[in-house]
């Protein structure tokens, strides 16, 4: 009993890979800042309803007349516009926290479903083999030699608008490449021990892919999930820009941009300027961490 | 190498009888374009005639057979909103797209190459951190939002340059060009440069990369062992031979980038394909939209297929991966 109390805690902790990869992700302070950023503005987006002076959606608590105002202005209600507001008077600081919400939702969503449906066609392709592989990999290449912009362009000419159609078309172009990232560690790792192991315990072959080989082919697919990430919100808010994305009912932050472009001609800059620093804030805190992680999980890089 | 030709030319046209299919069959499951084009005031006679017209009355794959039809000659239908051949309304606006596209490939050149050349020449020097930290912004900057602040500061608040259009254009070649004018050329600057910001970021690390590899060659440290200067080992010996890969990936983001175009010519009104594009998709002009995929999707196919054909000349192991 006493000598276990003269062993510090921490000492005592086994290293994990999972805490040789935390405390190596914590020791670049651009990545810590990366995530204490990003986590600050997926707060935001949470708490939107409970944070934001005005409920941008509900049309009693807007006044036409404030329309327009520059940042800093006090509407009249007695309101302090901080970034300004558009041309249905709406505060544009409740409007960017707001569009946030929705461009993160589409995003992150439309990411993990991609991740889902791309990590099981992946998994699927390196343990089947043979012609099941190659029919797969050929949609991936296929998939892959068309521009994500141009592709997502095409399904949502299809679809039309609209939140649903929009993740629809980011899992359409994005799952290729999780597919390709994972069927390229999977095909490693089927050849070892424990996957024949596995075999020979005549396990179902769901649970060989699930529990057993995709576990070890996660790190490159958390590096190409957190890029992906970004990149969906970042064409998200392009398409909607474009107004083939969301509906106007619910603006993201690339319609809040593309609201402002009218008046911009007109020096009124900051209803486009601010959601655009709002999604370029994301964006980057989202490539920093996964520049980041990708110097962390790639073995080949390891000193 | 003529089996893999073969191979290789049949698979692309089977990629291209896959994609016609789902380009058309996507389109016309899109709305009803009758509710879009027939005035409801039209009566029952006069709608008929006009579903007879545009040849809506047909079963689906009886459209597609008389698409593909007149595809092959040539004809890809009429726009229904402009009324005109819509495979001439898009090559009529090809050369603008397309003197868009050169025009950010040479800028993203012209400027990432020597940043490129210096970050990789002098790799811990504050310039080249500041050369990187600006590229990793470049990739994740939305191409659409700086647009935008573009216009805002050099149009609206300086004033310096016109925020929209194409100009004034001169015939070369029997076609228009913005940049055969100083008005026009005026125009050109801000849509080419906020097209190339993703590629200067791209020639950046390739450039770089590729000076720090070539840096450490046998031929360069033969040639300063020579007794030649630094600039001559730099910018005959070093430059020479990164030149080629950066324009080959250059060249190979042409397909990308005209597909970004689309972006761009939204933005700064560029009339172009791109800005063609997404005009016809609001308004659901069903044959300009097919003929405009279609047009990419042949694009992209032939990229590609000259790509793979390159890469097996220069090659071999791709040649024979297919027969193992």
């Amino acid at each position: 009993m006493s000598d276990v109390t003269l062993v510090s805690p921490g000492a005592v902790k086994e290293e994990t890979p999972f805490r040789r990869f935390v405390s190596e992700f914590f020791a670049s302070k651009i990545a810590v800042g990366g995530l204490l950023v990003f986590t600050i503005i997926a707060l935001l987006a949470i708490l939107a309803p409970w944070i934001t002076p005005q409920n941008p959606s509900d049309l009693a608590q807007l006044d036409i007349m404030d329309g327009r105002l520059e940042p800093g202005a006090v509407g009249g209600g007695g309101m302090v516009h901080w970034l300004g507001t558009d041309d249905q008077g709406r505060d544009m600081l409740s409007g960017i926290i707001y569009g946030l919400r929705i461009s993160l939702t589409v995003g992150v969503g439309s990411a993990l479903i991609a991740c889902l449906v791309g990590a099981s066609l992946g998994l699927l392709a390196a343990y089947a083999g043979g012609k099941t592989d190659s029919l797969i990999m050929r949609v991936v290449d296929l998939q892959l030699s068309f521009p994500t912009i141009l592709a997502a362009l095409m399904i949502l000419a299809f679809l039309g608008k609209g939140i649903m159609n929009v993740v629809i078309a980011l899992v359409i172009v994005e799952w290729a490449y999780y597919a390709r990232t994972v069927r390229g560690s999977a095909l490693v790792e089927r050849r070892r021990e424990y996957i024949e192991a596995a075999q020979c315990l005549a396990l179902p072959t769901s649970r060989i892919l699930f529990r057993h080989l995709l576990p070890n082919c996660l790190p490159p697919l958390i590096v190409v999930g957190t890029i992906q990430i970004a990149r969906a919100i970042a064409l998200e808010a392009t398409l909607s820009f474009l107004g083939l994305g969301v509906p106007i009912t619910e603006p993201s932050l690339g319609l809040l941009i593309a609201n402002g472009y009218e008046y911009m001609l007109s020096g009124k800059y900051w209803i486009s300027f601010y959601p655009g620093i709002a999604l370029l804030v994301t964006i980057v805190s989202i490539n920093l961490m996964g520049d980041h992680l990708r110097d962390v999980l790639n073995p080949r890089l390891k000193k | 190498m003529t089996v893999y030709l073969l191979r290789r030319i049949s698979q692309s046209f089977l990629v291209l009888i896959a994609m016609s299919i789902i380009v058309f069959v996507g389109v016309y499951a899109v709305g009803d374009p009758v509710e879009i084009l027939i005035s409801p005031d039209a009566d029952q006679m006069e709608r008929e005639r006009a579903i007879q017209a545009l040849g809506l009355d047909l079963p689906l794959w009886e459209q597609y057979a008389v698409f593909v039809w007149r595809a092959l000659q040539g004809d890809l239908g009429r726009s229904f909103v402009y009324n005109e051949p819509a495979l001439q309304l898009i090559l009529q606006k090809m050369p603008a797209t397309l003197e868009l596209a050169f025009g950010s490939m040479f800028i993203s050149i012209l400027i990432g190459l020597p940043l490129g050349m210096y970050a990789g020449l002098k790799p811990d020097s504050a310039g080249s951190k500041l050369i990187m930290a600006g590229s990793i912004l470049g990739f994740s900057l939305p191409t659409f939002w700086v647009g935008l602040m573009l216009i805002m500061v050099f149009a609206v608040q300086l004033g310096w340059l016109p925020s929209t259009g194409r100009g004034d254009t001169a015939y070369f070649l029997g076609l228009q060009w913005s940049f055969l004018t100083t008005n026009g050329l005026s125009h050109l600057l801000m849509p080419a440069v906020n097209l190339a910001l993703f590629k200067i970021s791209l020639v950046i690390r390739l450039t770089r990369s590729g000076v720090r590899e070539t840096m450490l060659m046998d031929y360069v440290k033969f040639a300063r062992a020579k007794g030649l200067s630094p600039s001559r080992v730099t910018f005959v010996h070093v430059f020479k031979n990164i030149l080629i890969p950066v324009v080959t990936v250059v060249g190979l983001e042409l397909g990308s980038t005209i597909a970004f175009s689309v972006v761009t010519e939204s933005v700064f009104a560029w009339p172009g394909m791109g800005k063609l594009i997404i005009d016809s998709i609001n308004v659901l002009d069903r044959p300009v939209i097919v003929a405009y995929l279609l047009i990419i999707v042949v694009m992209f196919i032939t990229i590609n297929l000259i790509v793979d054909l390159l890469y097996s000349a220069l090659d071999p192991r791709v040649r024979l991966e297919g027969k193992a």
